[in-house]
């Protein structure tokens, strides 16, 4: 295993409201992720999974602790590179999809790219890349089709090409599956395990046991803490 | 974010919802329109004015009475302008080309069988035609001859000519005016409306034989050989000034007046021009008012309509941001979506109210020009609107948090 770190917190905590109305989302909660893993967050609902994704997916910042993304701390960015960050670093796959509804496959990809200022490139360089992934996620075929006529599985791989197109270092993926029919459903897992044998890092949100398994480390919170992590064998443990 | 990318999101949103923008760009649409159409209507009308004023002669000077009124209980005016005083300043002023009174009478008239009700005579002196720029289409007009011995003679207006003898020639027929037999030598070129006066509609006679025969009124009797105004052509080579203040001395002199106190006054047309001037100046800038509260009407239906649609877009923001959107790629596209929607109502505005202005022009009796600073000025507020009243919605959309607006339904 590569032993570059690319998530490491150290005392991470989300505090909401005040007084009575207090509320630790997140409680203390340091974690390690490295170049190449595939981990699940798993816990009851109310435990902080999406106020840890937030944060690691820099949406949002701690009320306190330290987060080095890929070596460099980013718990006290501002909005503008907080932004960069996310369009540099990192690639977003919702339960929702989240794409741009009247807005065809290639034009959806091309999109994180369009909002890349440090990288200069010519409209065909980008469309060429955004095809590449497009591909790769094995909707050749279908670029440019608009959401609405693709079936849910077909989005969220759609979704997936725009979270790689700009080749990040992290790729967040919140309950991916969640909406998606069993058969669907494997397959965007199958793509996903496929990413992570390519040598990408995937931090995933899941309900699903069954799901967790194509992961290697499955991190479980409980209020706000880190109740346990388990190490999987790769799908075979059960 | 390239700009012509931003441009295009920007326009793709309008094209989206067709209806609605246009109902947005109707504000700035009917405020563009309305600041092209009005200017248009009021250089119309201040062109129409200076060249009537104009037509009615060059280098005139318009000399008037001042009466005042009489001693204790009497109404009965005393001082200002007589006949005499024409004669006056004909013979005693420098750079004088002509000198004209006119005094003017209503009778009925009647000639080859037609009888004419009302109709205005008009006593003049031999200067009228120079001094007024009036050309004779046909015979001549009477000389001072005629006019010192009350000669019965008369030039006919060119409606009136028509309207008398029809495509018969007037030329030495009989005219008999009230009592009173004329002949006919001469007819006047058609001149047509000035200000409210119909120039072809009168009969012109010698002033002396207008004052001895046909104001024998009440009011002529009081007023005796008194004149109202005089006209008084300056040579184009003689200064304004200078001939302006001759007259004035050689009339207080006359008058017995002092020059502070004078019972007559002297007004150029430049004078004339420059009231006329100053009223629709007036005009415009009421106008201006108008046309810039309609625009900031406009600008507020943009206001509106744009926080419609960042509400209604709060997801797709969200997703923006997600992948990297800075809220200043997120300001620029809405402000780029409020700018064009201002230009392309402006657009359309400058459109309509060149149509207007001149389908207005062609249909009504008044004149309208198209004044090229307006189109610039209404184009130019409503760009300033849109992005005034855009700033509000697109910072909105802005400052958004990005994980409220993913959760956004
Ligand atoms: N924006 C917020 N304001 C106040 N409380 C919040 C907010 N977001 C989350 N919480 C609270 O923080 C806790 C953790 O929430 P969350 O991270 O959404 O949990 P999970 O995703 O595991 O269900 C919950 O008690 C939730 O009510
Ligand atoms: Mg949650």
């Amino acid at each position: 295993m590569s032993t570059r770190m690319i998530i490491e917190t150290k005392d991470l905590t989300q505090i909401y409201g005040m007084g009575d109305a207090r509320v630790a989302a997140l409680d203390g909660v340091s974690i390690s992720v490295y170049e190449g893993e595939f981990v699940a967050i798993m816990g009851p609902s109310g435990s902080g999974k999406s106020t840890l994704m937030n944060i690691l997916g820099c949406l949002s910042r701690p009320t306190s602790g330290e987060y080095f993304l890929d070596n460099e701390d980013v718990s006290d960015l501002d909005k503008i590179e907080l932004a960069a960050i996310r369009n540099k670093k990192i690639g977003y796959i919702f339960q929702s999809y989240n794409l741009l509804s009247r807005t065809t496959a290639l034009d959806n990809v091309v999109l994180p790219l369009q909002y890349d200022r440090e990288t200069e490139r010519t409209t065909e360089e980008r469309e060429e890349m955004a095809v590449k992934v497009l591909e790769m996620v094995g909707l050749g075929d279908r670029m440019q089709h608009q959401p609405q006529e693709l079936s849910g599985g077909q989005q969220q791989r759609v979704a997936i090409a725009r979270a790689l197109v700009n080749e990040p270092v992290l790729i967040m993926a919140d309950e991916p599956t969640g909406n998606l029919d069993s058969k669907s459903g494997a397959e965007i897992m199958d793509l996903l395990h496929r990413l992570h044998s390519e040598g990408a890092t995937i931090v995933m949100v899941t309900h699903d046991p069954e799901i967790a398994t194509y992961t290697q480390r499955t991190i479980h919170l409980r209020d706000g803490k880190i109740d346990k992590v388990i190490s999987n064998g790769k799908k075979a443990a059960k | 974010m390239k700009s012509s990318e931003v441009f295009n999101i920007a326009w793709a949103a309008i094209l989206k919802n067709k209806v609605r923008s246009l109902l947005t760009m109707l504000g700035i649409i009917i405020g563009v329109a309305a600041v092209i159409v009005m200017v248009a209507i009021s250089a119309g009308t201040e062109a129409a004015i200076s060249e009537q004023i104009t037509s009615l002669g060059s280098n005139l000077v318009f000399v008037q009475s001042n009466f005042k009124r009489g001693g204790a209980g009497g109404g009965i005016p005393e001082g200002g302008l007589v006949y005499d005083d024409a004669a006056a300043i004909a013979e005693n002023v420098e750079g004088v080309s002509g000198v004209v009174v006119e005094q003017s009478a209503t009778e009925t008239i009647k000639a080859n069988g037609v009888v004419l009700d009302s109709v205005t005579l008009l006593g003049s002196t031999a200067d009228f035609p120079s001094v007024r720029d009036m050309d004779l289409s046909d015979g001549r007009y009477f000389n001072e001859l005629e006019v010192d011995r009350k000669q019965k003679v008369a030039v006919l207006g060119a409606t009136l000519a028509e309207e008398l003898f029809g495509e018969a020639d007037p030329i030495g027929q009989d005219i008999t005016v009230g009592t009173t037999r004329l002949v006919v030598i001469g007819i006047l070129e058609e001149k047509g409306l000035v200000g409210d006066v119909d120039y072809d509609q009168r009969l012109y006679l010698p002033i002396t034989v207008v004052l001895d025969k046909f104001t024998q009124s009440q009011f002529a009797r009081i007023m005796g050989d008194r004149v109202k105004l005089i006209y008084v052509e300056i040579n184009e080579d003689a200064n304004l000034d200078d001939t302006i203040l001759q007259i004035q001395l050689l009339l207080s002199k006359l008058h017995d007046v002092s020059l502070d106190e004078p019972d007559f006054s002297v007004t150029t047309q430049q004078d004339i021009i420059g009231t006329q001037e100053a009223t629709t100046a007036a005009f415009r800038s009421l106008l201006g008012w108008v046309a810039g509260v309609s625009l900031i009407v406009g600008g507020i239906g943009i206001m509106n309509i744009m926080l419609v649609s960042v509400t209604e877009r709060t997801r797709e923001i969200g997703i923006r941001q997600s992948i990297g959107a800075t809220p200043s790629d997120i300001r620029w596209q809405f402000l780029t979506e409020a700018l064009l929607l201002s230009l392309v109502g402006g657009l359309i505005g400058v459109i309509f109210g060149i149509g207007g202005a001149w389908i207005f022009g062609s249909v009504s009796e008044m004149r309208t020009v198209i004044v090229t600073e307006s189109i610039l000025l209404a184009f130019g507020s409503a760009a300033l609107v849109g992005a005034f009243f855009g700033y509000y919605p697109a910072n909105k959309a802005a400052e958004l948090d990005p994980i409220e607006a993913l959760r956004h339904e």
